[in-house]
């Protein structure tokens, strides 16, 4: 889990949320960041975009926070299994 | 004049469970499900692949060429489901009941396919112009003024938008006029023709549509499934409707609605449950007379345990000796067709004594803990039903309807 992606999914989500990146940390919940459901498909099709990727619903049932989230994206990436878009 | 009671006395459909109301409510009796493989358009780059397409469809059977240039496939579908209600109803048209008459339909996205093609052609192919029945096509009330054009009824037309629950609100809207003797007849309903790639795939980003099928309330639920299709009802006062001797389908005795005020997708307690006691208000019906509820019951993970906390809410004690189905388990979530294709479901099971079960289902879920009809339709003497609708935007409409013995 590299601080490089670590950086680029907290950019992903402040600029999806419309907030400060340096208010997100990597413990951040989502509930901490006032982030519900519908937020949290807007996070995944900015992720997509963000790294040219399908990211199966199977992939990140369960998310609660950016630490999570973070570690489902490396386990995708690494594992070929988000087919690149 | 005071408030009129109103019958249903012709109903017309199409959707994924055939082309008839026979063949529709012999799906629903066999709990057979019309969900498969979409063929409408090429699926490859969408994520989920069933939906509950209108199979036995074929344009041609219902309109000459050219006059199926000036009808987008949602469209087509309120025509003929009206064509096949009207057909229902014995009517016979007069110059003064056209004026009486109105039609209210509803639609969550119009013409889509249309829409799609054009900007296909713009962006895609590089085309500098659309086709211009794009707009005829496209707009949402297209279905209820071809069904104004073709019939002759001349009284208020309109259509009405309200995602999930649009054909919830035509009928509840058409039921009042016709209470109130605004109308001396009403052709309500709605219609939706989802499948284009546009739609499907913002479908798809919301990551709501399930990749295999339909299971309502069950622990397994993977979300909804698509559907498309139409249905139209005949509503008319009892007194015209004994007068000319019709065939009385069921009556509709009251109508509720309410929004959440909460959030775009997130679905609360309250405020379906504040719609069905709304319907029961004003149906004067008690709790305790409702023995069916065809329930919205999307199958998704949101939906359903919040529909069975809001019906626990609403009814009471009542709530725990109701048989719940979802029929979209069968013929799918057809967005602003679904109210009027369930009313036709709960009329039917109202009139024959038959409950339609929830089709697919497979492990139940503890947070769904009613009685919610299990894959085998089943027998029972029910006097009165409600209908739910709960849309995206947090709209709420409910129908009660009552079983009709003569």
């Amino acid at each position: 889990m590299s601080d490089e992606l670590t950086r680029r999914v907290i950019s992903c989500i402040a600029e999806s949320q419309k907030i400060p990146a340096e208010t997100i940390t990597l413990d951040s919940t989502f509930e901490e960041l006032g982030i519900d459901s519908l937020d949290g498909v807007n996070i995944l099709f900015a992720l997509e975009n963000e790294f040219n990727i399908n990211i199966p619903d199977e992939g990140v049932q369960g998310v609660r926070g950016v630490r999570q989230m973070v570690e489902a994206l490396d386990k995708l990436l690494s594992s070929g299994g988000a087919a690149r878009a | 004049m005071g408030r009129r009671r109103v019958v249903v006395t012709g109903m017309g459909i199409v959707s994924a469970l055939g082309r008839n109301l026979d063949e529709f409510w012999r799906a629903l009796l066999e709990g057979r499900p019309g969900i498969g493989p979409i063929t409408l358009l090429d699926m490859s780059a969408v994520r989920f692949q069933n939906g509950a397409q209108a199979w036995s469809f074929n344009s041609a059977d219902h309109f000459p060429l050219k006059e199926a240039d000036f009808l987008d496939r949602f469209a087509q579908f309120a025509v003929v489901a009206a064509r096949d209600a009207v057909r229902d109803a014995g009517l016979e048209w007069t110059p003064g009941l056209r004026e009486r008459s109105g039609i209210v339909t509803g639609s969550c996205v119009g013409g889509k396919s249309t829409e799609d093609e054009g900007f296909q052609n713009l962006y895609l192919l590089k085309k500098p112009r659309v086709s211009p029945l794009t707009i005829a096509r496209t707009m949402a009330n297209a279905g209820a003024s071809h069904i104004s054009m073709e019939t002759g009824i001349c009284g208020p037309t309109y259509t009405v938008s309200t995602a999930c629950s649009s054909s919830n609100h035509a009928l509840g809207q058409a039921f009042r006029m016709v209470r109130d003797g605004d109308l001396e007849l009403a052709l309500a309903g709605g219609s939706e023709a989802p499948f284009s790639m546009g739609h499907l795939k913002a479908w798809e980003a919301m990551r709501v549509v399930s990749p295999d099928t339909c299971r309502p309330f069950c622990k397994d639920r993977r979300g909804m499934v698509l559907g498309e299709g139409g249905a139209m009802l005949v509503l008319e006062p009892l007194e015209a409707a004994k007068a000319r001797g019709a065939r009385i389908h069921g009556e509709i005795v009251g109508f509720g609605m309410s929004s959440d005020a909460h959030h775009l997708t997130q679905p609360t307690v309250e405020g379906p449950a504040r719609a069905m006691r709304a319907a029961l208000a004003d149906g004067g019906l008690q709790p305790e007379q409702i023995g069916y509820i065809n329930a919205h019951g999307t199958g998704t993970l949101a939906n359903d345990p919040t529909e069975i906390a809001a019906l626990r809410a609403a009814l009471g004690p009542a709530a725990e000796r109701l048989a719940i189905s979802s029929t979209k388990s069968m013929h799918g979530h057809a967005l602003g067709a679904a109210g009027a294709i369930e009313a036709v479901a709960t009329l039917l099971a109202l009139r024959h004594g038959i409950l339609p079960p929830t089709a697919n289902f497979t492990t139940p879920d503890p947070q769904c803990d009613l009685d919610v009809v299990p894959n085998q339709a089943r027998h029972a003497a029910v006097e009165c039903a409600l209908s739910s609708s709960f849309a995206f935007g947090g709209l709420n409409a409910v129908l009660a309807f009552r079983r009709w013995d003569g």
